[in-house]
C-alpha cells in the first residue's frame, strides 16, 4: 500500500494555531498573571497571520483548500481574535473570570472558523463548525456566577445543536444522492447526472440554508442571538458577532457557489426572503431596545441581511462585496463593542442605552469615537460602513436586483433612527449620573485601530477593494 | 478638444476651499477646552482665509465659456473608476462663493450666543461648510454623494446639540427625511453607473443619452433626494421644524446654502442627465412649485413664531426657484440661479436678524415684540432692507430674481406664471405685517431698553446689505457668469429658442 505524506504547507496556519492553543494550556499551569497569556496569544496570532502568506494549495486529497478566498476570511478571523483579546484583558478581570482557558478557547474557536473557511469537504466543514461552536458555547457561559451568562450559553448551545442537526441531515441527504462529500465532486456529479430539479437536492440546499441561517443569525433563525448576545460576556459578544458570522458566510459562499452552483435560482428564492426578513426584523426590533448589547444584536441580524445580498447575487462580484462587507463590519462592530466594554467598570454594568446620556460632556473623545462607529453602522460616508453597503448594492444592481437594493436602503434609512439615538443621547442630553470608564491601554489600542480603520477604509477604500478582488480571482 | 479648463492657479483652489475648513476643524481639536476665545478666533481666521483664497474664482473666471474651470482631477478609487474630480461652471461658481461667505457670517453671528461645547460647535460649522463646498464643486457622482451625505453628520449635531427646546424631534425628522431621499438617489446613481458603462464622471454621463423609461425612473430617484433638500411641497415639513429649533448659525447654513443643494442638484443632474423625462414632467414640477409658493405663503400668514414664519417663507421662495428652473428657458433658469443667491443672502440675513434679537430677549414669539424700532433703530433699518428684499421691491435683489423666474414661468406656462404672481402679493402681505407687528405699533414692555446692534453684528450684516443692493441695481456681473453655462444646458435640453417669446426677449434686454 502506497502512502505519501500529505503536503502540510496549505494547512500550516491551522497547525500553528493548534500548537498555540496547546502551548497556552501548558503555560496557564505555570503563570499567575493571565495577561501573559494574552500577550502570548497576540504574538502567536501574528505568527499564524504571517504563515498565511504563501500557504495556498490543496491538500488531504482535496479535503482542505487554501486559496485567496479562505485566506481573506482567515484574515478577518485573525483580526477578530486579536481585537477580542485586546478588549478582553481588563474586562474579564472586572468580571472576575480571569482564567487562562478564556484565551485558549477563543483561539480554538478561531481555529474552527479557519478550518470552515478552508473546507473542501463537508465532513471537514462539520469538524470546523463543531470546534468553533463548542468553544463559543463555553465562552458565552464564561461568567459562571451570572445567571444571564448561563442562560446565554444554554440557549446558544441548544439552538446551535439544532442547527448542527439540520446541517448533518443536509449532508447525509447529499451523500445519499451523490455518494460523496467532496464539494467539487458534488457539483460535478450534479451536472453530470442531471440532478437539477431533484427535490432531494433542493431540500438539502434548504437544510444548508437553515443551518447557516442559524450561524449567521439571519431571521427567522435569529431567536437565539439577542439573548445570547445580551447574556454573554461583552468581549465574547463582540467576538461572536463577527467571527462565527463571517465563518458562516465563508461556508455559505463556497458550498452554494460550488456544490449548488446549478441551483442558483432556487437558492435565491430561499435566501431573498431570509435577507429581507433579517433586515426587517433586525432594524425594526432594534428600534425598541433599551439594552445596547441587545440593540447591537439586532443590528447584527440586520447586517447579516445586507451581507446575504452578496450571496444572492451569485457571482464573483457579489461574493467579493460580501467579503468586503464582513471585513468592514468586523472593524466597526468591534469598535462599537469596545466602547460598550469601556463603560463597564467595577460595580457598573454600563450596558443600558441611557448610560450613554451626556457622554460627550464627560468623555468627549470616547463619545466622538462612538459617533464614528454609529454613523459607520448606519452606512453614512465618509465611513467604512458606507463603502461596505455601496459595494454590495453595486453588485446587486449590476446583477439586476435593483428592487432588492431599494428594500435594503429603505431599511438602512430606518436603522439611522436607533444608531443615531445613541449619538443623540451622548451629545444632546445632559449627563445624569457620573459614568467612569475602564482604564485599559489595550482597550485604547483596539479603539484606536478600529476607528482609524473605519475612517481610512471610508476615505481610501481602494486597497481593500483591490485586495478582495485579488482574493476572489482564483475562486 | 478638452472639455474642461484645468486649474492654472498656483494652488488647488477648490480643494483648498473644501479642505482648509476641515484642516481648521482638526486644528481646533488641539486647542484646550478652556481657551474659548482662541477657539473662536481660530475658526474665524480659518473661515476668512478660506474666503480670501476663494476670491480668485470670482476674478479669474472665464465668463465666455460653459466649460468647467479650475478643474482638478486625480485617480481616487481606481477599482471602481472613481476620480477625485473638481471644477466649477456658471451654475456652481456663485454657490461656492456663497458658501465661503456664509461660513464667516455663521461664525460671527454665533460669537456670543453659543455658550456650551464651544469647540465642537465651531468644528461642526467648519466641517459643514467644507462639505457643502464639496457638493457644489464635485464633478464625480461618487465624490458628490460622499460630500452630500457627509454634510449630514455635523449638521445633525449643530441642530441637535445647540438647538431649541424641541430640537431632538427636529433633528431626527431632518435626518430621516434627507436620508430616505438620499439613499434612493444612491440606488439611482449606482444604476446609472452600470448603465453608462461603469463611470461616475458627471461630464461624461451628461453627454450620453438614455432610454426614456430609464430616464423616467432615474429622474424620480434623484428627485427624491433633491426635492427633500429644496424642499418642495409635499416633503417640506422637516424644514420649519429644523429652522425653528436650529441655532442661528444652523438656520443660516440651512437657508443660505444647504437647501440650495437640492436646486443645484436639479440643474447639475436631473435636467442634463434626463432631459426627456424632465420635459415630460415639467407640468408636475411646475404644479408642485406653484403649490409651494401659494400654500407656504398662506401658512406664513398665520405663524406666531418669527423663525417659523421665515422658514415657511423659505419654502415659498424656493418654489419660485424651482418654478424658474423647470420653466426650462434661459430667463427662468438664470432667474432661478440668481434667486438661489438672493434667497441665501436675504433669508440668511433675516435669520441672523432674528438671532440678534433672540440673543437679547430669548423669545421668538411675534406677540412678545412690538415697537422695536424705538429702542433699536439701527436694527430696524437693517431688518427693513432685508424685509423689502424678501418682498421683492425693485432696487433690491429679490426683485431681479423673482421677476426673472416669473418671466420664465409665464413663458413656459401662463397659468403657472399667473398663479405664482399671487405668491408675490401674499409674500408682501406676511413680510410687511411681520415688520409692522415687530417694529411698529405699541411698544411691548419686554423690549424696552434693549441695546442696539453692536459692531460685530453690523459687520456680519453689512456685506449682505451690499449684496442686496448690488444685485438689485446692477445684476449684470452676476448674470454674466451663468449665461454660457445656462445656454449650454438648454441646448442639452433642446428647447433653447423655441419657447422664448419675443416679449420675453425684449424684457430681458430692458433689464440689461
Amino acid at each position: 500500500m502506497n502512502f505519501t505524506f500529505p503536503n502540510l504547507v496549505p494547512v500550516m496556519p491551522e497547525l500553528y494555531m493548534t500548537a498555540l492553543a496547546l502551548i497556552l494550556i501548558l503555560v496557564d499551569l505555570f503563570v499567575k498573571k493571565k495577561e501573559v497569556l494574552a500577550t502570548l496569544s497576540i504574538i502567536g496570532v501574528a505568527v499564524v497571520a504571517y504563515s498565511l502568506i504563501g500557504s495556498s494549495g490543496v491538500t488531504f486529497g482535496g479535503m482542505f483548500l487554501s486559496d485567496g478566498y479562505s485566506s481573506f476570511f482567515k484574515a478577518i478571523f485573525l483580526i477578530n481574535v486579536v481585537l477580542s483579546v485586546l478588549i478582553s484583558i481588563k474586562y474579564i478581570a472586572v468580571e472576575r473570570v480571569n482564567y487562562g482557558e478564556y484565551y485558549n478557547l477563543i483561539l480554538l474557536a478561531t481555529l474552527g472558523m479557519m478550518i470552515m473557511a478552508s473546507a473542501g469537504d463537508l465532513i471537514v466543514l462539520y469538524l470546523g463548525l463543531e470546534l468553533m461552536a463548542l468553544s463559543t458555547y463555553v465562552l458565552a457561559g464564561f461568567i459562571r456566577h451570572d445567571v444571564k451568562s448561563n442562560e446565554a450559553a444554554l440557549k446558544y448551545f441548544l439552538l446551535g445543536a439544532f442547527s448542527s442537526a439540520f446541517l448533518l441531515y443536509g449532508i447525509s441527504m447529499i451523500y445519499g444522492l451523490t455518494g460523496t462529500t467532496d464539494i467539487k465532486a458534488i457539483a460535478h456529479f450534479v451536472s453530470e447526472k442531471g440532478l437539477i430539479g431533484n427535490p432531494a437536492l433542493s431540500l438539502s440546499m434548504v437544510l444548508f440554508a437553515v443551518a447557516f441561517g442559524f450561524k449567521i443569525a439571519a431571521a427567522p433563525f435569529h431567536m437565539w442571538a439577542p439573548d445570547a448576545y445580551e447574556g454573554a460576556p461583552t468581549s465574547i459578544t463582540a467576538f461572536m458577532s463577527v467571527g462565527p458570522k463571517a465563518a458562516g458566510f465563508a461556508v455559505l459562499g463556497r458550498v452554494f457557489m460550488i456544490a449548488f452552483a446549478s441551483l442558483k435560482i432556487e437558492w435565491a428564492m430561499v435566501l431573498i426572503p431570509l435577507s429581507i426578513l433579517s433586515m426587517a426584523v433586525g432594524n425594526i426590533v432594534a428600534l425598541a431596545q433599551t439594552n445596547i448589547k441587545r440593540m447591537l444584536a439586532y443590528s447584527s441580524i440586520a447586517h447579516a441581511g445586507y451581507a446575504l445580498i452578496g450571496i444572492i447575487v451569485a457571482n464573483n462580484e457579489g461574493l467579493s462585496s460580501m467579503m468586503n462587507y464582513l471585513m468592514i463590519y468586523a472593524f466597526m462592530n468591534m469598535g462599537a463593542f469596545a466602547v460598550v466594554i469601556m463603560l463597564r467598570t467595577e460595580g457598573f454594568k454600563g450596558d443600558n442605552i441611557t448610560d450613554y446620556v451626556g457622554l460627550a460632556k464627560t468623555h468627549p473623545f470616547l463619545a466622538a469615537l462612538m459617533l464614528i462607529f454609529m454613523f459607520s453602522l448606519t452606512g453614512l460616508p465618509p465611513t467604512a460602513g458606507f463603502i461596505g453597503k455601496l459595494y454590495v448594492f453595486m453588485a446587486a444592481i449590476n446583477a439586476g436586483y435593483t428592487w432588492l437594493v431599494i428594500v435594503a436602503v429603505a431599511f438602512s434609512a430606518i436603522s439611522a433612527y436607533f444608531y443615531l439615538r445613541i449619538v443623540m443621547y451622548m451629545y444632546m442630553r445632559e449627563p445624569e449620573v457620573e459614568v467612569n470608564t475602564s482604564q485599559s491601554g489595550t482597550l485604547g489600542v483596539a479603539l484606536g485601530v478600529t476607528a482609524v480603520a473605519v475612517l481610512v477604509i471610508g476615505v481610501f477604500p481602494s486597497f481593500l477593494v483591490k485586495l478582495v478582488k485579488a482574493a476572489i480571482s482564483g475562486f | 478638444m478638452e472639455q474642461v479648463i484645468m486649474n492654472s492657479l498656483n494652488y488647488p483652489i477648490l480643494s483648498t476651499i473644501i479642505f482648509l475648513p476641515v484642516l481648521g476643524a482638526l486644528l481646533l481639536t488641539l486647542i484646550p477646552r478652556s481657551q474659548e476665545s482662541l477657539t473662536k478666533w481660530a475658526a474665524l481666521i480659518c473661515a476668512v482665509l478660506t474666503f480670501i483664497l476663494s476670491l480668485p474664482l470670482f476674478i479669474n473666471f472665464d465668463k465666455t465659456t460653459y466649460k468647467m474651470q479650475f478643474v482638478e482631477r486625480h485617480d481616487w478609487i481606481s477599482a471602481w473608476n472613481i476620480k477625485y474630480y473638481l471644477g466649477v461652471d456658471g451654475i456652481s461658481l456663485l454657490l461656492v462663493l456663497l458658501t465661503t461667505v456664509s461660513s464667516i457670517l455663521c461664525i460671527l453671528i454665533s460669537w456670543n450666543s453659543i455658550k456650551i461645547k464651544v469647540k465642537e460647535f465651531y468644528i461642526s460649522i467648519l466641517l459643514t461648510c467644507g462639505a457643502i463646498a464639496g457638493v457644489f464643486s464635485s464633478l464625480d457622482l461618487f465624490l458628490f454623494y460622499i460630500f452630500w451625505e457627509a454634510m449630514l453628520i455635523p449638521m445633525y449635531l449643530i441642530i441637535g446639540v445647540w438647538g431649541g427646546p424641541n430640537r431632538l424631534y427636529a433633528t431626527i425628522k431632518f435626518i430621516l427625511y434627507t436620508l430616505v431621499g438620499s439613499v434612493l438617489m444612491l440606488v439611482g446613481i449606482i444604476f446609472l453607473y452600470f448603465h453608462a458603462g461603469r463611470t461616475f464622471d458627471i461630464l461624461e454621463l451628461t453627454t450620453k443619452t438614455y432610454p426614456y423609461n430609464i430616464q423616467f425612473w432615474l429622474f424620480w430617484a434623484f428627485f427624491a433626494a433633491f426635492a427633500v433638500k429644496v424642499p418642495m411641497f409635499p416633503v417640506h415639513t422637516w424644514l420649519p421644524d429644523a429652522h425653528t429649533e436650529a441655532p442661528t448659525a444652523g438656520s443660516v447654513i440651512l437657508a443660505a446654502i444647504l437647501i440650495k443643494m437640492g436646486a443645484y442638484g436639479f440643474l447639475r443632474f436631473s435636467i442634463p442627465l434626463f432631459p426627456e423625462a424632465t420635459k415630460a414632467l415639467v407640468p408636475v414640477m411646475l404644479t408642485l412649485s406653484v403649490v409651494a409658493i401659494i400654500y407656504a405663503g398662506l401658512v406664513c400668514l398665520i405663524q406666531k413664531d418669527l423663525k417659523r414664519l421665515i422658514a415657511y417663507s423659505s419654502v415659498s421662495h424656493m418654489g419660485f426657484i424651482t418654478l424658474g428652473i423647470f420653466a426650462l428657458n434661459s430667463q427662468g433658469i438664470e432667474g432661478g440661479i440668481i434667486q438661489m443667491i438672493n434667497h441665501g443672502v436675504v433669508t440668511g440675513a433675516l435669520f441672523m436678524c432674528v438671532g440678534i434679537i433672540y440673543d437679547r430677549t430669548h423669545t421668538r414669539k411675534i406677540a412678545d415684540y412690538g415697537g422695536l424700532a424705538t429702542p433699536m433703530p439701527i436694527y430696524a433699518a437693517f431688518f427693513m432692507v432685508f424685509t423689502l428684499a424678501a418682498v421683492g421691491l425693485p432696487g433690491t435683489n429679490g426683485f431681479i430674481g423673482e421677476f426673472l423666474t416669473l418671466l420664465g414661468g409665464f413663458t413656459a406656462n401662463k397659468l403657472a406664471g399667473v398663479l405664482a404672481c399671487s405668491g408675490v402679493i401674499i409674500g408682501a402681505g406676511y413680510m410687511l405685517w411681520l415688520y409692522q407687528k415687530v417694529f411698529f405699533m405699541k411698544i411691548n414692555e419686554k423690549v424696552v431698553g434693549l441695546p442696539d446692534m453692536d459692531l460685530r453684528e453690523m459687520v456680519a450684516l453689512a456685506p449682505l446689505i451690499v449684496l442686496v443692493l448690488w444685485i438689485g441695481t446692477y445684476p449684470v456681473p452676476f448674470l454674466d457668469f451663468m449665461h454660457p453655462t445656462v445656454q449650454h444646458l438648454l441646448e442639452r435640453v433642446n428647447v433653447a429658442g423655441g419657447q422664448e417669446t419675443q416679449i420675453a426677449r425684449i424684457l430681458m434686454e430692458v433689464i440689461r
